[in-house]
């Protein structure tokens, strides 16, 4: 009568990478399939790059630094990143609407992989978006080498994991797509406007500058500033030490994974 | 026992959704959980399949322990929800494969299972369209092949052919009741449509969270103590006293109709025909439902019937003018 499977940790492990894998493909296929979604993704970027961008950059004098359009850039870059892994983290709202998250949850697989499966998700379709932008380079006067390239793509992807486990640490408290246009409109505008993507943070009012420093966002796209415009100092500089940005984009994944795995334990 | 439940009881904030029950069921079996909406028992699914902590009690399955054992459980059953949880964008064939990898099937067999599902239900010359193409019906045969694909040894129904017409019902009810023996299978499902209960192996009818009765069905359908003749006459009252006179029945008069218990309806119409037929305008046989076990336990209908009820009967007398006219 008794069911007694003897699981080794090997194939415990081997279980947890299936399930991952599966939640990976299952977005990327999607990703693949709704080209529109691709295309939409992309020029949202592309409008505040070359139009907003190119506009603002008439008010800002040439000699504060590096060029409007060039310091915007990595803004712009964490831009597609947060609206991407944004998106692809809320779709779980919509999987608990339309019940396949449920078909996840009643599998045996711990509930930490479901949250990494889905993060690894947004992270892998926001890279690709941030790659695309990124391959612009030279439209907005950048030389870039092999390392700085590969090293922006680098600190997207960590971002993108970062953003996407936030965000599906907000999904665990949404029942119902109604609540997008809340999360839309008081978590990534705001979040947008205070990463230092459009100004940078050093110029913010005090309580502002707050907002921003416990903004995830705020250190990836200081991170890419630093690869991107190296020996900047003054006004465009980065805000922060390399180092920093850095460890608190790996320490906020880790927080935001972590907690949002614990939501996806609580039963009803 | 592969499910057991002792004494369960689940309270969403002061709401007592389900109160104290236990049962057990056999493997092998179909087991039916036979009540209306809001009676307990998608809370009492949602509990076997680890969704939801009760708040007081224990629940096996397999032998494991539902809150203790997570992981266990969820990989000896399969659930088919009351609402479809299939992945609309994606197509049939991916479905499945999603399933298989979720539940780490061997990859030499995740084919090769996901097809002979696919055939099972009917579905594999459709395994390459999306699913949001496909019928109420077929999404949920889809999920019915999803849920056997990892081989449970428990298959959760929730209220299985909810929505679906009358066709896709009988249809999937096929494949419901091949399931013990082809897929070595225990199945619990639940219902609110009396016919489908019909074919349980054992049933618990629940009502306000509580376990009523138990039982197959046929022993619960005995407990209501036989069929009922309901007949029209051209004198109710002589045919109501030959009727207990002659055939020893307690015959009852309701709006112009009479009404009488008797232990075998199909036996006992003959012998008052014999007896009475002249004085008859017509008659119909009701034998006893699992609607009635519920209305005499609870005093109240599950739901309106659906089919007209004298069916079986107008047959009888269709049969019987048919012999008294030669």
């Amino acid at each position: 009568m008794q069911y007694a499977p003897t699981l080794n940790p090997r194939i415990l492990i081997i279980m947890e990478f299936n399930a991952i894998y599966v939640i990976v493909a299952r977005e990327f296929k999607k990703f693949i399939r709704e080209r529109s979604r691709l295309f939409s993704a992309i020029a949202r970027p592309l409008l505040w790059l070359f139009i907003v961008g190119a506009g603002i950059s008439r008010l800002v004098s040439p000699d504060v630094g590096v060029p409007y359009i060039q310091f915007i850039f990595p803004g712009i870059l964490g831009m597609t990143i947060l609206f991407s892994s944004m998106f692809s983290s809320i779709s779980i709202i919509w999987d608990k609407e339309f019940g396949f998250l449920k078909e996840i949850l009643v599998a045996p697989v711990s509930r930490f992989s479901i949250v990494i499966g889905k993060a690894l998700s947004g992270t892998v379709v926001s890279t690709i978006q941030a790659a695309i932008i990124l391959a612009l380079f030279p439209f907005v006067g950048f030389k870039l080498g092999v390392f700085q390239i590969i090293g922006v793509i680098l600190i997207c992807a960590s971002l993108s994991f970062s953003i996407s486990a936030f965000g599906i640490l907000l999904a665990t408290f949404y029942e119902s797509y109604e609540s997008f246009s809340v999360i839309m409109n008081f978590i990534i505008m705001p979040m947008f406007f205070l990463s230092g993507a459009m100004y940078p943070v050093k110029l913010l009012p005090e309580i502002l500058k707050i907002v921003s420093k416990i903004n995830p966002l705020t250190y990836g796209i200081d991170a890419i500033k630093h690869v991107l415009f190296p020996f900047e100092k003054g006004k465009m500089s980065p805000d922060f030490l390399f180092i920093i940005d850095i460890g608190v984009i790996i320490l906020s994944s880790l927080v935001f994974v972590l907690i949002a795995g614990k939501a996806f334990e609580r039963r009803g | 026992m592969i499910i057991k439940v002792e004494h369960l009881t689940k309270r969403f904030d002061g709401i007592t959704a389900v109160n104290d029950i236990s049962f057990g069921v056999e493997e092998g079996t179909i087991f039916g959980f036979l009540g209306p909406n809001g009676a307990g028992k998608t809370t009492t699914i949602n509990i076997l399949c680890t969704l939801f902590s009760p708040t007081s009690g224990e629940a096996f399955i397999a032998g494991h322990d539902c809150m203790k054992e997570p992981a266990e459980v969820r990989k000896a059953i399969g659930i088919v929800f009351q609402d479809t949880t299939l992945d609309k964008d994606l197509t049939a064939y991916e479905n499945l494969i999603f399933h298989a990898y979720l539940y780490s099937v061997p990859k030499n067999e995740m084919r090769e299972r996901v097809d002979n599902a696919l055939k099972f239900v009917d579905l594999y010359e459709r395994k390459d369209d999306l699913v949001k193409k496909f019928s109420g019906g077929m999404k949920r045969r889809l999920e019915v092949a999803r849920g056997l694909i990892h081989r449970p040894r428990v298959l959760f129904l929730d209220e299985p052919t909810l929505g679906l017409d009358p066709q896709s019902r009988t249809n999937l009810w096929e494949f419901i009741t091949k399931l013990p023996e082809k897929h070595n299978v225990t199945v619990f499902m639940t219902t609110h449509y009396m016919e489908e209960a019909e074919v349980c192996d054992r049933i618990a009818i629940i009502d306000k969270g509580k376990i009523i009765a138990m039982g197959s069905p046929e022993e619960l359908k005995r407990t209501i103590g036989g069929d009922v003749v309901y007949m029209r006459t051209t004198d109710n009252a002589n045919v109501k006293e030959e009727i207990e006179r002659l055939l020893k029945l307690t015959v009852t008069e309701k709006d112009g109709e009479l009404y009488m218990t008797c232990d075998m309806g199909d036996t006992c119409i003959p012998e008052m025909m014999r007896k009475i037929g002249e004085k008859v305008i017509s008659v119909r046989l009701q034998r006893p439902t699992l609607n009635d076990v519920f209305l005499k336990l609870t005093g109240k209908a599950i739901r309106e019937e659906e089919a007209s009820p004298g069916e079986g009967v107008k047959e009888y007398v269709r049969a019987y003018r048919r012999r008294t006219e030669k």
